[in-house]
């Protein structure tokens, strides 16, 4: 069982990095540069004839968080079979 | 054939195709009523999901308020598919595993309570029912327009769908006409913003044209510079630019965040997959399938601004095109003639004496029965404002609706659109009864009333509850209380936001939570959201924008309430004794995946 509890510990733990590196990115691309850093990027960059922060806004937000959940999805289905493993092991 | 004709034949087919879904899928037990008995594919169930989220007011007004409010209405594309994303990360996986068929069961599992359980489902209810009249109403718009017969009777004829296919189909039945509905409001979505990109960009893709060249008429220019300055030439922000407030464009991208991830149709929507798995594959196809319309909607709220104000501005009213006279009838637009030239201006705000208002008159039109002015127009009570020159009023649903008329579309493709709204108002409507249904049934019904229910009492008493909460969204739908539904929806997310989200976050990730954190918490969060709202929207406040505390909207506001509820929780938790050993027991559970290959079944009982 102890075993167990110790697996189950890394297993959340992993689970929390994930979701926090996933949120981070999740934070940068919608409120960084599509609200706070906005002016700036659209000073400075364009995709096409768009300045980047509005085009962030109102389209690579959304592509990036569809990425987003592709990339947990894979990390966390792989996780979640890593784990399974060790837990049966046990019992 | 005839515009009515191609109408009648599009929904015509369209309406079969559903009823015949959901008369083959029909629910026989309360697991297959809940949660189509669990056995959805990921694919099928984004696709249902995306038709689920889709609401007849996305599909018809956002592009409208986006072609208004160019930068600005950014906050509704990233606030409803981030909200995705938070749903997706912190909360699905872990409520599948957890294995019950709604969200109040999981809040009354969780917090060991029947306040909190009940707390949760009147919240639930709440936001459903803010949520089906506005789908109602816009069901009998769609309709009244179509064939020509009173708004009531429209809401009534949709009312009667929905409750045939929703209320005794259940769950199965819902889920593969969502499927279907998905697929019409895809394509009636897309196909008059491809004709449109052609025309004004030369690109057959919407999203390479918004960021391409503009190149009608002989000129090219990139899109978006043309865009800026048809916007600053008539006297308004740039299109790129915008005009809240950095705080306030923030809070409310956050409140519609954490608001669409406390949403309670689109979790349950969710409980119909195999196992955890399923969920999170689930969960990447539907954004994928949000996303096709949501990359779309920008392109198609600017080209549509674009194509207004060229076939609008400085035209007399005698040549106006034959849409701008129709949408005028029904309401939708509408032409004071401040200067009496004939000729139809239309400008911004910054042309106006305060630099404020860019309204050509109070309020929504009210026509004066069917008197004509002296250029043909339909003359209207309204109080006109007369510190600026704007003469021209438009809905924000025009831009969706004309907009293959504005291209010059072919009739089909316009008949699509007509059945591409009414699949978004019904396939929402269908998802919302659900939720009120077991709401009533299953955590009012069998929860708190009444334990001995039986499998097919508790189905029986679904279908009336159904029948029920259908009937009030009716009334609401034909008797909307003034612009009521509006605003309540902003309430609906605010509540979502400073009530479901957080508490349900705590519950999954702090073990330490408990009972008495959870229900103070939820009260201080839903208690100062509500109290902000009503204060400003209805009581003292409204129009008072000075009394804002730090600059936030109550649009915005959910997300202070939601940090009321984060604080409160936590500090009571502090002083008040920890949760029981079962509710660890049950973290662990929900935490922790399962044996391998196992699918985890969702329980009723």
């Amino acid at each position: 069982m102890g075993e167990t509890s110790a697996d189950q510990g890394r297993y959340w733990t992993a689970n929390l990095k994930c979701v926090a590196a996933l949120l981070g990115v999740w934070f940068f691309v919608s409120f960084g540069c599509g609200i706070l850093f906005r002016e700036w990027l659209d000073e400075r960059f364009s995709v096409g004839g768009a300045p980047l922060g509005f085009w962030m806004a109102q389209q690579g937000s959304i592509i990036c968080f569809i990425i987003l959940l592709v990339v947990y999805a894979k990390l966390m289905n792989r996780l979640d079979a890593k784990h399974q493993h060790g837990g049966e092991g046990d019992r | 054939m005839s515009q009515d004709a191609y109408n009648y034949l599009f929904i015509g087919i369209s309406f079969a195709l559903y009823i015949g879904i959901a008369l083959k899928q029909r629910a026989g037990s309360t697991k297959e009523y809940y949660t189509a008995g669990g056995g959805v594919g990921p694919f099928a169930n984004g696709m249902a999901t995306a038709a689920d989220w889709m609401s007849a007011a996305t599909f018809i007004s956002m592009a409208g308020t986006l072609a208004i409010g160019g930068y600005d209405g950014s906050r509704f594309l990233m606030g409803w598919t981030g909200g995705f994303v938070l749903l997706t990360v912190l909360m699905v996986p872990f409520l599948r595993k957890f294995g019950k068929a709604t969200v109040p069961d999981f809040i009354g599992d969780r917090y060991y309570s029947k306040v909190a359980r009940f707390v949760a489902v009147v919240c639930a209810i709440f936001i459903c029912l803010t949520y089906i009249m506005g789908q109602m109403r816009g069901v009998g718009i769609v309709f009244s327009q179509l064939f020509d017969i009173k708004i009531a009777t429209g809401v009534m004829v949709g009312g009667a769908i929905v409750f045939f296919y929703a209320g005794l189909g259940g769950m199965k039945g819902i889920t593969y006409t969502q499927v279907a509905q998905y697929c019409v409001m895809a394509f009636a979505y897309t196909i008059p913003a491809v004709f449109i990109a052609i025309a004004l960009t030369n690109n057959f893709i919407p999203q390479l044209g918004f960021i391409g060249n503009y190149t009608a008429g002989g000129e090219s220019v990139p899109f978006l510079e043309k865009m800026n300055t048809i916007n600053t030439d008539l006297g308004f922000s740039k299109y790129t630019d915008g005009s809240l407030s950095k705080v306030d464009m923030f809070c409310i991208t956050a409140a519609l965040m954490c608001g669409t991830a406390g949403l309670p149709h689109v979790i349950v929507r969710f409980f119909t997959v195999k196992n955890v798995k399923a969920v999170r594959t689930s969960a990447c196809w539907t954004l994928a399938f949000i996303g096709v319309i949501y990359l779309t909607a920008p392109t198609i709220g600017a080209f549509s601004r674009v194509n207004l104000i060229s076939k609008l501005n400085q035209t007399s009213y005698a040549e106006a095109p034959q849409w701008f006279k129709d949408f005028e009838n029904t309401g939708q637009m509408a032409w004071v003639d401040k200067n009496g030239d004939g000729v139809i201006q239309y400008s911004g705000p910054k042309r106006s004496e305060s630099g404020e208002s860019g309204k050509p008159f109070e309020g929504k039109p009210k026509f004066d029965g069917d008197k004509r002015g002296a250029s043909g127009e339909r003359l209207l009570t309204n109080k006109v404002v007369t510190d600026n020159p704007n003469e021209l009023y438009f809905g924000n649903d025009v831009m969706v609706m004309a907009n293959p008329h504005m291209g010059g579309l072919p009739k089909w493709a316009i008949a699509l659109l007509m059945a591409g709204c009414i699949a978004a108002a019904l396939s929402t409507a269908a998802g919302l009864l659900l939720v009120l249904s077991t709401s009533f049934s299953h955590d009012l019904g069998k929860k708190l009333i009444n334990p001995n229910l039986t499998d097919k009492q508790e189905i029986t008493w679904a279908r009336f509850a159904s029948l029920g909460s259908l009937l009030v969204a009716i009334y609401f739908g034909i008797y909307p209380p003034s612009d009521f539904v509006a605003k309540t929806v902003a309430f609906a997310f605010g509540l979502a936001a400073s009530s479901f989200f957080p508490t349900i976050l705590m519950g999954i990730f702090s073990r330490r939570m408990n009972k008495e954190g959870a229900l103070a918490g939820m009260i201080c969060g839903i208690g100062f959201t509500a109290a902000y709202i009503i204060f400003f929207q209805f009581g003292g406040g409204e129009g008072r924008p000075d009394l804002y505390l730090f600059d936030i909207s109550p649009e915005g506001i959910g997300i202070i309430g939601m940090l009321i509820n984060f604080a409160v929780a936590f500090t009571v938790s502090f002083f008040t004794p920890p949760p029981p050993q079962e509710v660890t027991d049950l973290l662990d559970h929900v935490r922790y995946p399962d044996a391998e290959g196992a699918d985890s079944e969702i329980s009723i009982h």
